[in-house]
């Protein structure tokens, strides 16, 4: 039996994922800023899939922007942000559990000049309201905030940045990086007080390299990838249709995203209820989101669990996929015990996960830890 | 105009009678890993191996980067092959080396006659040539003490050879003169270097991994994969024999004292390791350790992992310090390759304190808890052979 169970490191593509692509790549292969029959297609392809990410977003068309993704919306986001507002303050507020594609920026604007305020977390991996209010000043250009953490899945506290910016008066644009959340959890970035929100469509089923970026109508960024001015100049290039497709195709599939939501919390309690047996479990993730589970075996070391279930068939991941080899920034945050993040391993699902896949986890899982070798 | 490859024997040229011996397994070497790049005639005159391309067109910059690569060579020439003719030669000359004269600042020519019967002797072609450089290249300047630039013009029994300076070859001697043997690889920086550096003294290279999974992970294999790809590119076919440990190590881990794991685990791998290198027809085992560098690498740790090798081990790295080891794991481009993040056999159950000073008879003592003779057989019938050769890939 194979389970993948990875799926915040990246998802299967659907079959129809893959049609629509394959589709584009063969009939329709227009570039859709050619102004002949062949572009016509792509181009109502491309106006298609604005439509269908607006749709999702509850927002206007023209407020979203493809990118080649998540990296890429929040470099846009942040850098651009930055540069735009450099006249207008100085301050910076974001995160120290955030994404490296946000992190490598922030230390890249610190070099700068910027001053970047790095919010802690608690030992549940939330940014504390009181921290995000005395952080906010009527200096500060930008707040960039993940939704929900990749490693743990707490959600953090959007709409208390969104109010504090408003009572501070800053100018500041409040950047979400919504990579976990986008197509996990309803967003409405209007109603939630957000300027820019990254989204990423490998890990919704969609393809790799490819992603999206909502900007609120009115708002400038300086970009700085230049060339033809596709997607109002913010991001020039000539469109991946392929890609742009298969986000689109991944989106109309979603379904009901709060009946999703409550399918897989039933797969996480199960998991947790079958789970509850083995004495040296630590569960490092609050309850709040149920597509992302950190637990720790106490003793068995995370590459070894990953190891001996791959073994199996069953794919989890150590920490997140793109700090290999590290011991998690996100875990040593939020204050764990050393011992505990060695021995973390991060379970992630999908809507597509089945209950008898639960089943054999939790079987490996349990064997796993009755016969490997502990360390102390 | 033809391009030769001129190839300088290095060491060899130092042997007695039987330098045809290596001579003819440094030609086979050559021809073997220029077959996918060129057909090449490849002649041996004095103290140089003529290589002459067959192939139309032939790319000489990748047969260059491959010859680089063979050991036993201490340096070579590109180098055009002209008629022995002074007109032509001055072109030829001019012509050649355009772009290096654009580089240098000063030069001298040097020319050798071998054929007695052209007209002009050394030191005229040396003038007649430079002066013709000279009035094409002003500024340039002639220094026959340091010079940027060695012209060289060898006037051969066929051709004149007209070429720059040498470029360094890898040293050594010819792999495959000295015969056979195993190095013990774990995916580190070390072991790369030190199979590299027995390669380089002409030895056929076997590999033995040791594998632990789960403890360690498919991609540790993978990386001894690319680590030998990146060795075979100079020592030619390698043989890897992957072990299973996962046994061995649960049993030491369960059953002897654990300051002494490493010494036990090591003193296992090498058991393992000879009894492998017999059955391939190896006549020594090469290690990457250093002395001091690690609890396994002290002095009497050495000893007791020594005293149940019954053929040579090789240690090149013995006394070479880190910073030494790595600058040459970076010239073979295997630093890259060892330093990403995945664990290794020797990692697994590493106790926190590990005794330095282990005596044997503490060691033979703690050891009669294995089974050891049937931990053996089956680590050995469970090996897994994987052939990596990386060094016709252009």
């Amino acid at each position: 039996m194979e389970c993948y169970f990875d799926n915040s490191a990246t998802t299967q593509p659907t079959r129809k994922v893959v049609d629509a692509m394959v589709e584009v790549l063969t009939d329709c292969y227009g570039n859709p800023s050619s102004l002949h029959r062949v572009g016509d297609a792509a181009s109502e392809k491309l106006q298609t899939a604005r439509e269908t990410l607006a749709k999702s977003l509850s927002c206007d068309p023209a407020e979203v922007y493809f990118t080649s993704g998540g990296t890429e919306s929040n470099n846009i986001s942040i850098m651009g942000a930055a540069h735009a507002l450099r006249r207008r303050g100085n301050r910076i507020v974001t995160t120290c559990v955030e994404h490296p594609s946000v992190l490598e920026c922030m230390d890249r604007l610190t070099e700068e000049g910027f001053e970047v305020i790095r919010l802690p977390v608690d030992g549940t991996g939330h940014v504390s309201e009181t921290d995000i209010a005395d952080a906010i000043d009527e200096h500060t250009i930008l707040v960039s905030m993940m939704y929900v953490n990749n490693e743990v899945g707490s959600i953090q506290p959007i709409g208390a940045a969104a109010s504090a910016i408003k009572r501070s008066g800053a100018p500041a644009l409040l950047h979400v990086d919504a990579v976990q959340a986008f197509g996990k959890l309803p967003i409405k970035p209007s109603s939630l007080g957000i300027d820019l929100l990254s989204i990423s469509a490998h890990k919704v089923h969609g393809p790799k390299g490819q992603g999206a970026l909502y900007m609120k109508k009115g708002t400038r960024l300086t970009p700085y990838i230049l060339g033809g001015g596709q997607e109002n100049g913010v991001r020039s290039g000539t469109h991946g249709m392929p890609g742009i497709t298969g986000l689109s195709a991944a989106v109309s599939e979603l379904g009901d995203i709060e009946a999703n939501g409550k399918y897989v919390a039933t797969l996480k309690a199960k998991l947790l209820n079958q789970l509850s047996s083995e004495d040296n479990l630590v569960v490092n993730s609050p309850d709040d989101f149920p597509y992302i589970l950190n637990i720790s075996l106490r003793g068995v070391p995370s590459e070894v669990l990953r190891n001996f279930l791959s073994e199996c068939g069953v794919y989890v991941s150590t920490g997140s996929a793109c700090s290999k080899g590290h011991r998690s920034y996100v875990l040593t945050s939020m204050g764990l015990d050393p011992k505990v993040i060695d021995s973390a391993i991060r379970i992630s699902f999908s809507r597509f996960n089945t209950e008898e896949e639960i089943d054999y986890l939790a079987e490996c899982i349990k064997r796993a830890n009755k016969s490997l070798r502990k360390v102390h | 105009m033809k391009e030769f490859i001129l190839i300088k024997n290095g060491e060899i040229a130092l042997k007695g009678l039987n330098r045809s011996t290596f001579e003819d397994a440094l030609v086979k070497n050559i021809k073997r890993r220029l077959s996918p790049i060129l057909k090449a005639d490849i002649t041996k005159s004095q103290s140089t191996i003529m290589v002459e391309p067959l192939t139309e067109n032939p790319d000489m910059d990748a047969a260059v980067e491959a010859i680089k690569r063979v050991f036993g060579i201490a340096g070579f020439s590109r180098a055009a092959a002209c008629e022995k003719d002074m007109d032509i030669m001055r072109q030829v000359v001019v012509d050649y080396l355009a772009d290096t004269y654009r580089e240098c600042k000063t030069f001298k020519v040097e020319a050798r006659r071998s054929d007695k019967k052209f007209p002009l002797n050394s030191p005229e072609i040396c003038r007649e040539l430079g002066g013709e450089i000279l009035s094409h290249f002003p500024h340039l300047r002639v220094d026959v003490h340091n010079p940027d630039l060695v012209v060289n013009v060898e006037v051969r029994e066929k051709y004149t050879f007209i070429h720059g300076n040498q470029i360094k070859g890898a040293g050594g001697m010819p792999v495959g003169t000295s015969g056979r043997a195993a190095v013990m690889i774990s995916g580190g920086i070390d072991s790369p270097v030190a199979a590299w550096t027995m390669a380089k003294r002409g030895l056929v290279l076997d590999a033995i991994h040791f594998a632990s999974p789960p403890y360690t992970s498919q991609r540790a294999e993978q990386k001894v994969h690319e680590l030998l790809g990146k060795v075979s590119k100079y020592s030619g076919t390698i043989n890897l024999l992957v072990v299973p440990f996962t046994e061995i190590q649960e049993h030491i881990k369960d059953d002897c004292p654990e300051d002494l794991f490493t010494i036990i685990m090591r003193r296992m791998m090498m058991r393992i390791a000879i009894e492998l290198a017999k059955r391939q027809g190896c006549g020594a085992i090469i290690t990457g350790e250093s002395l001091a560098q690690v609890a396994s690498q002290t002095l009497l740790a050495l000893g007791c992992t020594d005293a149940v090798a019954t053929m040579p081990v090789f240690r090149p790295l013995i006394g070479m310090d880190k910073n030494d080891i790595v600058e040459i794991s970076r010239k073979i481009d295997t630093f890259a390759i060892s330093i990403e993040p995945y664990e290794d056999c020797c990692t697994v159950f590493t106790p926190k304190h590990p005794r330095l000073r282990p005596t044997l008879e503490d060691v033979e003592a703690a050891e009669k808890a294995l089974d050891m003779d049937a931990l053996i057989k089956r680590a050995i019938d469970g090996v897994k052979i994987v052939v990596i050769d990386k060094s016709l890939d252009v």
